[in-house]
């Protein structure tokens, strides 16, 4: 006796195939969505920036005319506080992960302070920068320079990247690890070896995430006491300076309608200095693809 | 760079075997009372077992019965399971390496494996190869050449690899990855090798290929080889083991175990009704 009925079956098809269709509609409008606010924005900042975007403003300090006001303090800001948020939070943040994935014990404790770390992800930024006031400006009395700014911002992202390099490194197959272990390699081998070559294109995703993120941020260097406004370059990381998305917000704020114009132009020097880092992940990721 | 690891024996720990064919042979392995557990399951029972220099072992066994637990035992691979715990005693060459003080990195310098699942690196084929040889901190090139040349003409992979050791390993089809593996194993010029289904996962003729490379190897090195495939135990093994629910039922040469076997069990598994 057969117990599948092959006519119920056949009744049944156009409507299972109709669902699928449906279906696929409905996740392109989603994606759509996203892509038509994404071409809006783009289109009314290009538009609206391209006019002031010139050799001179890249090239200028920012001022109270308009017509005068440039990007150099702050695009060159924002590179200093890169260079010290990428080594800083990668390392700690791979360090962790490396330890709690490959060296902690399995139990309660590493259990805990993993739940933990994902919640840390989720802590408003501008506790971050209430952290960051205490501990570096004050407690190191780092005063408000790049350093004490750059290990803020290492903490608010420092969550997120340890995330990723988890995932990344859990991911790596068990049979890679057990081939390099029964060869008489040690942990700290494997890890090097066959571990991390094999997730960081995880890693890096995760990395590049976090600094697009880090890049973006006001709050916690408001609250940090970064100011708005510089009219020179900082020398060393002890010094004070400003960031692209403090300057950008300091000009959408002011009256003139001149501003608006010079404030889309900031943000059209953002996003290359976004796709250059992206650029610069992708690149890097796909190298150890081709090797691995 | 010498491949032929016949070892200098400087106490003849020669013996007389006890059981078929009298073996005039040195002992790689002598397990004595092993026990094992995983939390509470007693996953193997009062073990005892010795092993032979240059001949192939074979452990045999219904699914579940201990033998992968016991050959990741004689190279501690084991302990990658966490709550493991084990009593007993397992000499290599007369050191019990169940001793924590016997470092694990050390032992595995001695014993490589061939594991079930091909499991090349990522990476081209020569640097699979040489991957043992560079942890162990050999870096001359021209060595490590020599090296690939002879682990890959001893995997008998050679001829159909020469020309590409610099593609990805994940380009060979798996006959091809397993071979690599024992080259990759080879490379470290071990004393022993361990093998837990080194075929399970191929066809025929690749199966064949590495039952004939096993046959070739044991002339250099003592193998350990876990099968499910009787046929293949018999073809290959000069001893073989009979594992059932963790204990060792009956170990005795190959020939005495499958054509006059002690004890009913083994008959009726290796006849094929049950398991
Ligand atoms: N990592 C583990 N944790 C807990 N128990 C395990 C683990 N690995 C194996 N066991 C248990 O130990 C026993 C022996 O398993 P083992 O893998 O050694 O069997 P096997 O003889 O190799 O079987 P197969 O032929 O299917 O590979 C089984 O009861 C199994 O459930
Ligand atoms: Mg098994």
């Amino acid at each position: 006796m057969k117990l599948i009925n092959k006519s119920h079956v056949a009744k049944k098809m156009p409507a299972r195939l109709a669902v699928n269709t449906i279906c696929k509609g409905l996740f392109f409008l989603a994606t759509l969505v996203g892509l038509l606010v994404l071409a809006i924005l783009f289109y009314r900042i290009f538009t609206q920036g391209i006019g002031s975007l010139n050799v001179d403003f890249l090239q200028n300090f920012a001022s109270r005319k308009p017509e005068e006001a440039g990007i150099k303090a702050a695009l060159i800001g924002s590179i200093w506080l890169m260079v010290v948020v990428a080594p800083v939070s990668l390392l700690l943040g791979v360090g962790t992960a490396i330890y709690l994935e490959e060296y902690a014990r399995k139990n309660w404790i590493t259990t805990f302070i993993k739940v933990n770390i994902s919640n840390l992800a989720g802590v408003p930024s501008i506790v971050f920068g209430l952290l960051g006031l205490t501990v570096f400006v004050r407690a190191l009395a780092l005063d408000r320079s790049i350093l004490a700014a750059g290990l803020t911002m290492s903490l608010l992202v420092l969550p997120v990247i340890i995330v990723a390099a988890q995932e990344a490194i859990r991911a790596v197959p068990r049979d890679l690890r057990e081939a390099s272990f029964g060869m008489g390699a040690t942990k700290w081998q494997t890890i090097l070896k066959v571990v991390l070559p094999a997730a960081i294109p995880g890693i890096l995703t995760g990395g590049i995430l976090a600094l697009s993120r880090a890049i973006g941020e006001t709050a916690p260097l408001v609250v940090v006491g970064i100011p708005m406004f510089i009219a020179f370059l900082p020398q060393t990381v002890m010094d004070t300076f400003t960031v692209l998305p403090m300057q950008i917000y300091n000009w959408t704020s002011r009256p003139q309608e001149e501003f608006q114009q010079v404030a889309a132009a900031g943000i059209i020097v953002l996003l290359i200095l976004l796709i250059f880092m992206n650029s610069i992940a992708v690149i890097i990721r796909n190298k150890f693809q081709k090797r691995y | 760079m010498n491949m032929t690891l016949t070892r200098e024996k400087e106490s003849p720990a020669i013996e007389i075997d006890n059981v078929g064919s009298a073996a005039l042979t040195e002992k790689v392995y002598e397990t004595s009372n092993l026990n094992l557990w995983y939390g509470e399951n007693h996953a193997l029972k009062n073990i005892n077992l010795d092993m032979h220099q240059n001949e192939v072992t074979a452990i045999i066994g219904p699914s579940g019965c201990g033998k992968s637990t016991y050959i990741k035992t004689l190279n501690r691979m084991i302990e990658l399971v966490p709550d493991v715990k084990t009593t007993g005693q397992i000499k290599y060459r007369n050191r019990n390496i169940l001793d924590q003080s016997y470092k694990v990195e050390d032992l595995r310098t001695q014993v490589g494996m061939v594991f079930q699942k091909p499991n090349p690196f990522p990476k081209s084929i020569y640097e699979n190869v040489v991957y043992g040889p560079k942890i162990h901190g050999i870096k001359n090139k021209k060595i490590l050449d020599e090296i690939v040349e002879k682990s890959l003409k001893g995997a008998a992979i050679w001829d159909e690899v020469k020309d590409r050791l610099h593609e990805n390993a994940y380009g060979l089809s798996g006959g091809q990855q397993q071979r690599l593996c024992i080259a990759r194993c080879l490379a470290i010029e071990p004393d022993v090798i361990l093998m837990d289904e080194p075929t399970s996962a191929l066809d025929p003729i690749s199966t064949l290929k590495i039952e004939e490379l096993v046959q070739e190897l044991k002339k250099d090195f003592s193998i350990i080889i876990v099968t499910h495939n009787m046929q293949q135990a018999a073809r290959i093994s000069d001893r073989t083991a009979f594992f059932l629910n963790g204990e060792v039922i009956e170990y005795s040469d190959t020939n005495t175990i499958f054509s006059n076997p002690n004890d009913k069990r083994t008959e009726d598994y290796i006849t094929g009704r049950f398991g």
